[in-house]
């Protein structure tokens, strides 16, 4: 049997989306950026998804505390609360539900977006009118996800933690000070920075499949809605793999 | 170029899709002032030839040359700057939808024109190009504000903005009533008188056909199977001729 005639899709689709993701490297170290774009794409991803991002993070830092209460009571170590709620908030639980809701909002978003200007022939009118499509649309949207995850999931953390306040302050009472102070306490280097690292990683697959998944959408509106879903299936993937992986390399470099 | 000059000639160009063939060693020449229709059923390839002329699509073998130039020796730079020259009004017009008629007037300014240049001279450029196709009050209006005979004349507009020498329309009328059809024959015509552009126009519209065409190419089988006028081959009386005009 001859290895290179096996035709498997999950291969082609592999293939297809690293072709696509070197290019974008290529495409972005060329000089003539479109920095307007760019900053105008930043606004979209983030300034536009940071009120979701907020209250998502403040009602699971909320449940969270809320819900970690009683198991902690049982142990006699209520007082633990804000050191495990802050580690298990900031080192996992916000920045993989930030980057979900952005796979979510942005990589379906990306995925209509680009999908319906190829099946409506922008994207071959951009590239008939001499400018570069894939600059244009994939090089700054990629940047700016890329740029933005991190910025929403730091957000993201700040703003859980003070739903674990509030969660704290339900049925016992802990003053602002305090809280902070244990919380901070509780947070080392080796949690916030490969928490933080990850994000930048997960801002990138985010922007890359959602952006392949429509620059390569086909078959009209059908394909349009296609490439929606699968970019967000694929994104919500890829984070988990990633976050699978960045835990694996944490350990190993021992900054858990 | 002087009028009666071929612009465009295309040499024995090969296309496939998978096992489609869809144009078998194709060859054309289109001269300079010239209105050329291409006709040929759905599926037969006429989009497909006129965005290998642009090269939007690559074809399989075979040579085109455009305004002079082989486009496939063309650097990415020499092709852009080629495109200026060759205007393409898309079937579906492919209007920005997130930006305003201006912005979508001034977009292919932004690669051809220096910021000097457009902080100059763009403004006017839109407004010429807008009053060219009779409406210069949807300056500030999205497409989707805009009803499709306005759409198509808007993307005509932004085609003309670099004042191409060559214009390739894609199925110009599809889609239009009969009325708004002839409108935009009409102002096809308008346009090619104005600019002497060269034309190549793909269409099933035979009102449209009539109006605008020097000469016909019947796309059939992949091939140039036969050209002429439209009373010429309106009298032909070739079976696979006739069916288009009966």
């Amino acid at each position: 049997m001859d290895i290179f005639k096996i035709e498997s899709p999950f291969l082609k689709e592999a293939g297809e989306i690293s072709r696509f993701t070197s290019r974008f490297f290529k495409e972005a170290s060329k000089p003539n950026q479109e920095w307007e774009v760019f900053l105008n794409q930043c606004f979209w991803v983030g300034y536009k998804t940071l009120t979701l991002v907020g209250i998502t993070a403040f009602i699971i830092g909320l449940v969270l505390t809320i819900q970690s209460r009683p198991t902690l009571l049982e142990f006699g170590a209520e007082s633990l609360l804000p050191a495990m709620v802050s580690v298990s908030l900031v080192r996992e639980i916000s920045p993989v539900i930030v980057a979900l809701i952005c796979a979510g909002k942005i990589g379906s978003g990306m995925g209509a977006e680009l999908g319906s200007m190829r099946v409506t022939e922008q994207i071959d009118a951009m590239e008939v009118s001499g400018t570069n499509p894939f600059k244009y649309l994939v090089v700054t949207r990629v940047w700016a996800t890329t740029l933005m995850v991190p910025v929403l999931s730091s957000v993201g953390n700040a703003v859980s933690l003070y739903g674990g306040y509030l969660g704290v302050n339900i049925r016992g009472h802990v003053s602002w000070n305090l809280y902070w102070f244990q919380v901070f306490d509780a947070l080392s280097f080796g949690d916030v920075l490969p928490s933080l690292i990850k994000t930048f990683f997960f801002g990138f697959a985010i922007g890359i499949v959602g952006c392949y998944k429509g620059y390569n959408s086909q078959k009209g509106t059908e394909g349009v809605g296609r490439s929606a879903t699968t970019a967000v299936i694929v994104a919500s993937l890829l984070v988990f793999i990633l976050d699978l992986i960045a835990v694996q390399v944490t350990d190993l470099l021992g900054l858990t | 170029m002087e009028n009666g000059e071929p612009v465009i000639v295309v040499e024995k160009l090969n296309k496939s899709f998978g096992p489609n063939h869809v144009l078998k060693d194709f060859s054309m020449e289109v001269n300079s002032g010239e209105n050329l229709v291409i006709l040929g059923k759905s599926g037969s390839g006429k989009s497909v030839l006129i965005k290998c002329i642009i090269k939007l699509i690559d074809g399989d073998s075979g040579n085109i040359n455009v305004l002079g130039q082989n486009i496939d020796d063309l650097e990415q730079d020499k092709l852009d700057e080629l495109r200026a020259k060759v205007g393409f009004l898309f079937q579906s017009n492919a209007l920005y939808d997130s930006m305003t008629v201006r912005e979508n007037l001034e977009f292919p300014l932004r690669r051809h024109w220096s910021k000097e240049e457009r902080a100059d001279k763009a403004e006017a450029a839109v407004i010429e190009a807008l009053e060219d196709v009779g409406l210069s009050h949807t300056i500030n209006m999205m497409p989707a504000e805009l009803s499709g005979g306005m759409r198509k004349r808007i993307a005509l507009a932004r085609t003309l903005i670099l004042r191409p020498k060559v214009i390739l329309y894609d199925e110009p009328t599809t889609g239009l009533d009969p009325i708004t059809g002839r409108e935009i024959s009409q102002l096809m015509l308008d346009v090619q008188k104005k600019y002497n552009a060269t034309s190549i126009v793909i269409s099933h519209d035979l009102n449209c056909i009539k109006m605008i065409s020097n000469r016909i190419i019947m796309l059939i089988d992949g091939k140039n199977y036969v050209s002429g006028t439209f009373e010429s081959l309106h009298l032909n009386t070739d079976p696979k001729v006739k069916e288009f005009f009966d």
